[in-house]
């Protein structure tokens, strides 16, 4: 029964998705994205499964390639801004609005 | 599935663009490992500037050797009309772009040290600097070129990363309001990862629905009755806010007047010019080529999108009292206009008025982008650029010409006639109107007149005030700022008194559509 997997990447999707939008630490934001691309990752290999052909599981390959990528400049971003403000809290932020 | 495995075919002669751009990209890395310090600068600049101009040659020769009729790659890229142009356009403006970039004295000289530490002043001391700005800005051009021509949504997806990842980082460079920029680059990279989440899954759905990714394969499974259109509605859904977030659409703008803000100027003009291309092309293949036959489920929620992407654009820029955050909502109130020409599909003969309006209004807004921006980098106070508006008065006094040729390019901004704006929303709106969104033409025009009161406004703070006693000071233009100033002076001039050329081959690009 493929369908399980599908529910539960929606469910890791929403609740990176919830997180993104209600942690404070950029860490954990980050985190919470990082969620979000494996239930896509999952989604990905699911629908591989259920229709038949291998092009779902070599997406998967380039998306954790991507999300390396996007580990490797998300934490520099986020150590950059920490040494400055001794913080990672995303409402520190906050010299940029309207 | 026979356990032989055969090897694709890859048209490099098509790709040669691309490919050249990557290339110089790995070699600029490189050269930031292997040259001596002192030396990188003069050899990065001449490698960035032969890299773009020798991509747009290919570009320019392989329109010249007619276009395929099949995606080169093994359907993975799509090397047609639309795409040649978008990769001209991208190419040309990068170039520009570079000019800027090479000035002195934008970037940090070391990223790592922190602001307002011994290290940071020590680095400024033994006069260090970052590099490794020209070869992240080849490797986000690359990304665009891919992004823009991606013929299936894997390679978009991809395209989409390797051209977001590196500018997040050049938004975290400038040398001067460093807290400023690294906000900006800690906003763009967080909401720019959570997008491309909404993107992915997007795509992971529809490959649920249509058991490929291939935009062709894609929009032949929309015919077939299945029964499950809600993953394919859903995953439309998704693709969409991960595409309208790179534009910048409303609601999901709040990022671009802080990146554009906090970002390095020179990179704001590069980011500022190109993406928005970019991502149309990438907008029109993914809702034209792939979802073509759903629109009927995307229109109505794509004219919404187009009206409150004007609106907010025009109404917010009004209030805005920093020159980088006012030309931010001003390019998202551009490109709720250019959602309009998106939104005027139909039959073919419709698609291409309006796909070769999308491209002449791509080329114009560009580079009065580009010269805008160049504009705001001349303007210094003590600390770096005067960003506030209240400091600009009275700068048609001090610096006539400067500020004659920044109101120039406000009222191209504005579409007033003889400038290039005006034949670019002529040609948008015209497109719209031809494809029964009549609505969406007057909202169009409605904002355009409440956009053209703040660039109005803006001249008239800077013609008919005072200037300041201790006004800002105009820094004396490098060879390579008055270049590019000139350059999209230029530009502008021309498309707004001769487009005809430009017209033409932009409507030759979309004379065969996008190739599937």
């Amino acid at each position: 029964m493929t369908t399980h997997y599908l529910v539960l990447s929606a469910l890791l999707f929403a609740i990176g998705a919830i997180g993104v939008l209600v942690r404070r630490n950029a860490i954990v934001v980050f985190m919470c994205v990082e969620l979000m691309l494996n239930a896509c990752n999952l989604a990905f290999v699911t629908f591989a499964r259920q229709q038949g052909n291998l092009d779902g599981q070599i997406i998967a390959f380039f998306v954790m390639v991507v999300a390396a990528a996007e580990v490797v400049i998300g934490l520099a971003i986020i150590v950059m801004i920490f040494r400055t403000r001794r913080s990672a809290s995303v409402d520190d932020a906050n010299l940029l609005k309207y | 599935m026979n356990g032989t495995i055969q090897a694709p075919t890859i048209e490099y002669a098509l790709l040669a663009p691309m490919l050249l751009v990557f290339g110089a990209a790995i070699i600029g890395v490189l050269v930031e490992a292997f040259a001596p310090r002192d030396l990188r600068k003069s050899i990065q600049m001449p490698l960035t500037l032969l890299a773009l101009l020798g991509g747009f040659v290919l570009t320019v020769l392989n329109g010249i050797n007619g276009l395929p009729d099949a995606p080169a790659a093994m359907g993975a890229v799509a090397v047609d009309g639309p795409a040649l142009f978008i990769w001209g356009i991208i190419l040309v403006l990068a170039l520009v772009s570079t000019l800027l970039i090479n000035d002195e004295d934008q970037f940090v000289a070391q990223a790592a040290a922190v602001p307002g530490s011994p290290d940071e002043e020590e680095a400024i001391l033994s006069g260090y600097a970052q590099t490794e700005v020209y070869p992240l800005l080849l490797f986000s051009v690359g990304g665009m070129l891919l992004f823009a021509s991606a013929n299936d949504l894997l390679a978009m997806f991809v395209g989409l990363e390797v051209m977001s990842l590196p500018l997040y980082l050049l938004c975290g460079l400038a040398r001067h309001r460093r807290l400023l920029s690294q906000e900006a680059s800690v906003k763009y990279f967080l909401l720019g990862a959570f997008s491309s989440a909404f993107f992915l899954y997007g795509t992971a759905l529809i490959y649920g629905y249509a058991g490929s990714v291939d935009l062709k394969a894609i929009s032949a499974v929309l015919t077939e009755v299945s029964g499950q259109e809600t993953l394919l509605l859903v995953g439309l859904a998704l693709l969409g806010v991960g595409l309208l977030f790179k534009i910048g659409a409303a609601p999901f703008q709040a990022w671009k007047p802080d990146v554009y803000q906090g970002a390095p100027t020179a990179v704001t003009a590069l980011m500022a010019s190109t993406v928005l291309v970019a991502a149309f092309g990438a907008v029109l293949r993914v809702f034209w080529v792939a979802l073509g036959g759903l629109e009927w489920d995307w229109k109505p929620v794509m004219w919404g999108i187009a009206i409150l992407t004007m609106i907010v654009g025009a109404i917010l820029a009004i209030t805005q009292t920093e020159i980088k955050r006012m030309l931010a909502y001003s390019s998202i109130a551009h490109a709720g206009f250019l959602l309009t020409g998106v939104v005027a599909i139909g039959a073919a003969e419709q698609n291409r008025q309006a796909l070769s309006a999308i491209l002449f209004y791509l080329a114009a807004y560009g580079f009065t982008t580009v010269g805008a921006f160049a504009v705001v980098t001349m303007v210094r106070d003590a600390g770096g650029e005067a960003g506030h508006l209240s400091r600009w008065a009275g700068l048609g006094k001090r610096a006539p010409v400067l500020a004659g040729i920044f109101a120039f390019f406000l009222l191209a901004f504005a579409g007033i006639p003889l400038t290039s704006g005006f034949f670019g929303k002529y040609a948008v709106f015209s497109a719209a109107v031809a494809g029964d969104a009549l609505p969406l033409v007057i909202v169009g025009v409605v904002s355009s007149a409440i956009a053209a009161f703040f660039y109005v406004r803006v001249i008239v703070l800077m013609f008919f005030n005072e200037p300041a006693v201790d006004g800002p000071s105009i820094a004396t233009p490098t060879v390579g700022t008055s270049a590019v100033v000139a350059l999209a002076a230029a530009a502008t001039v021309v498309l707004g008194v001769f487009p005809q050329p430009v017209l033409d081959l932009a409507d030759q690009a979309a004379s065969a559509l996008f190739i599937r």
